[in-house]
């Protein structure tokens, strides 16, 4: 890097598959950016994604992105990073990305070098860190156990900007990473180049949301981020859309519990002197972000694991004597069911889903006697098999359907479905076994392998 | 007389941060609403507490950002994201107690 020459980056969307305008991506690709980045994953949509090992965005739209951004990076030369494949990382979602851009390559008739990194962590590994007090929970989570471990279907660590700049320096023209922290897909190049890693790291974790870190914000459009000696601009690709001091102040606050100092691998970005300055035509530049290495180079284990099969059953209610007693009600046909079954604890397999009382915001709901005029009532039964939430979802439906509650003057059937069949199985579900820092203890965990692509052929 | 918060705030949120948090944000309409709160205290932890029904030690943080005029408001969920009796996995949902704060 010689004196402040610039290092811009492009971010087409927020997360890969949710799309974006091709005009706001050929005008980003018309300012010659230095690197394509997309983070293609998030904790987000819950844990049944990892744990199962799929990706929660669609394929034909992962494709559709990625097409963009390997034919026209690896035709201009541009460097492409993905992090975070397939939505959570893992290595069946790393395959998934991976069979994708096999597919553009030959497509295309592409030729290139492409980085693959894998970001699974062995169990053995991770077990053998708990033993030795190398592995300490995240804020409100409990201590990780071997059973714990061992239950894990899919157990990954959010890589750092590390693996990747390394991939780089072997001269690979496409990086695709497992879990990645965010912005690191964004930050590696430019940190490999001499470039702030501070402030390298801050610009990905705005890009690393495109354009909903612009107002108005979109998580399906173009951004360009532009890394200086001392400072980062960032500039919309849309004329739909601008930067401001506070749109860009304000995604600093998404989604973290403290917008002063955003922890990630190996350290954290201090935000205590940064600064947002609007500099016209809808740009905004930042200054003063800092890194701030930890004494030991932590990274975030992320891993899910099954604890049983869902079946629901939705349906509705127009009867005012049954709403008004609705929560009477369903705790009576609870009661009902355990005694049929008293070997079963109901009260972790059955929930009642209320809708238009508190269906969405459950126990921290504060209005404890509004109702509406109807009401929806999913009927959730978890279990540990498939045929016994079917059986229990099946069974509280016919239950609550013909039950004979106290004042009952409609006494043709309780609910109304909207469809038949009523019931309907949700598969195996999963819950977030693995959030916690562990101490690698220098044991280097993550490469890259290579593959290169001649005329859209893989050369073996 | 009591003022409505929607008076003075332009973005109330809630949010998942990571699978384990659940996080509030109030960002004020200017300068002088977000001074006027910060200096009164107007938010506060013992009154986050009472506004969305928890004890005070599952607020984790309460930080004010002046970059973006905002009150960053930080709690334990109540089960991690997805775990059996979830109702809002994104966290996106819990936001409207804040809607009825008055200053």
């Amino acid at each position: 890097m010689s004196n402040n020459e610039e290092f811009r980056v492009l971010s087409p969307t927020a997360i890969l598959g949710y799309g974006f305008p091709e005009a706001s991506f050929m005008r980003g690709m018309a300012r010659k950016p230095h690197l394509i980045g997309v983070d293609a994953g998030s904790t987000d949509p819950g844990p049944y994604y990892l744990g199962a090992g799929k990706s929660f965005t669609d394929r034909a739209f992962v494709k559709r992105d990625l097409r963009y951004m390997i034919r026209e990076g690896v035709k201009n030369g541009i460097p492409v990073v993905v992090g975070t494949a397939g939505g959570s990382g893992a290595a069946p979602h790393l395959e998934w990305c991976r069979q994708i851009i096999v597919e553009i390559a030959k497509e295309e008739k592409l030729s290139f070098k492409m980085g693959v990194i894998a970001s699974d962590v062995s169990k053995d590994a991770v077990k053998k860190a708990l033993r030795e007090g190398r592995i300490s929970p995240l804020t409100c989570v409990p201590e990780a156990t071997e059973q714990m471990i061992d239950e894990t279907t899919y157990l990954v660590a959010q890589i750092g900007i590390e693996p990747i700049i390394e991939a780089l320096k072997d001269g690979c023209d496409v990086v695709l990473a497992g879990r990645c922290y965010d912005p690191a897909c964004f930050a590696a190049l430019p940190v490999m180049k001499g470039y702030s890693e501070g402030l390298a790291l801050h610009m990905g974790k705005i890009l690393e949301c495109a354009a909903i870190a612009a107002t108005p914000g979109s998580g399906a459009d173009c951004a360009l981020g532009i890394l200086k000696k001392d400072s980062f601009i960032l500039e919309a690709l849309s004329p739909k859309r601008k930067f401001t001091c506070e749109s860009a102040a304000a995604h600093t606050l998404y989604e973290k519990s403290d917008p002063y100092h955003l922890p990630g691998p190996g350290g954290s970005i201090n935000l205590d002197g940064c600064s947002f300055t609007d500099i016209g035509d809808g740009r905004v530049e930042v200054k003063g972000s800092v890194f701030e290495p930890t004494p030991k180079y932590l990274i975030k284990l992320e891993g899910a694991r099954p604890i049983g099969y869902r079946s629901v059953s939705i349906a509705g209610t127009r009867d005012p004597i049954m709403i008004a007693g609705i929560e009477k009600i369903l705790g009576e046909v609870k009661q009902q069911l355990k005694e049929m079954s008293p070997d079963e604890d109901r009260d972790k397999q059955l929930f009642f889903h209320v809708y238009g009382k508190n269906g969405v915001m459950g126990a921290l709901e504060p209005l404890q006697n509004a109702t509406s005029h109807e009401l929806c009532i999913i009927i959730e039964a978890l279990c540990p098999t498939q045929e016994q939430a079917d059986t229990l979802c099946s069974v509280a439906r016919s239950t609550l359907l013909h039950y004979g509650y106290e004042g009952r003057i409609s006494t043709a059937g309780n609910l109304a479905f909207p469809f038949s069949p009523s019931d309907i199985k949700m598969g195996q579900v999963f819950e977030f076994s693995l959030y916690h820092l562990m101490d690698p203890a220098g044991e280097k965990l993550f490469t890259h392998r290579i593959e290169t692509f001649k005329d859209g052929e893989i050369l073996k | 007389m009591k003022r409505n918060i929607l008076e003075a705030a332009k973005v109330i949120r809630s949010k998942n941060a990571g699978p384990y948090e659940l996080t509030f944000d109030i960002m004020f309409k200017n300068k002088e609403f977000y001074e006027m709160f910060k200096s009164q205290q107007i938010i506060n932890r013992k009154q986050m507490a009472g506004v969305l029904k928890i004890d005070e030690s599952d607020i984790l943080n309460l930080v004010w950002f002046a970059p973006a005029n905002a009150v960053k408001i930080t709690i334990k969920r109540p089960i991690s994201s997805g775990a059996p009796g979830e109702t809002d996995i994104y966290g996106a949902q819990q936001h409207a107690p804040l809607l009825a704060i008055e200053f």
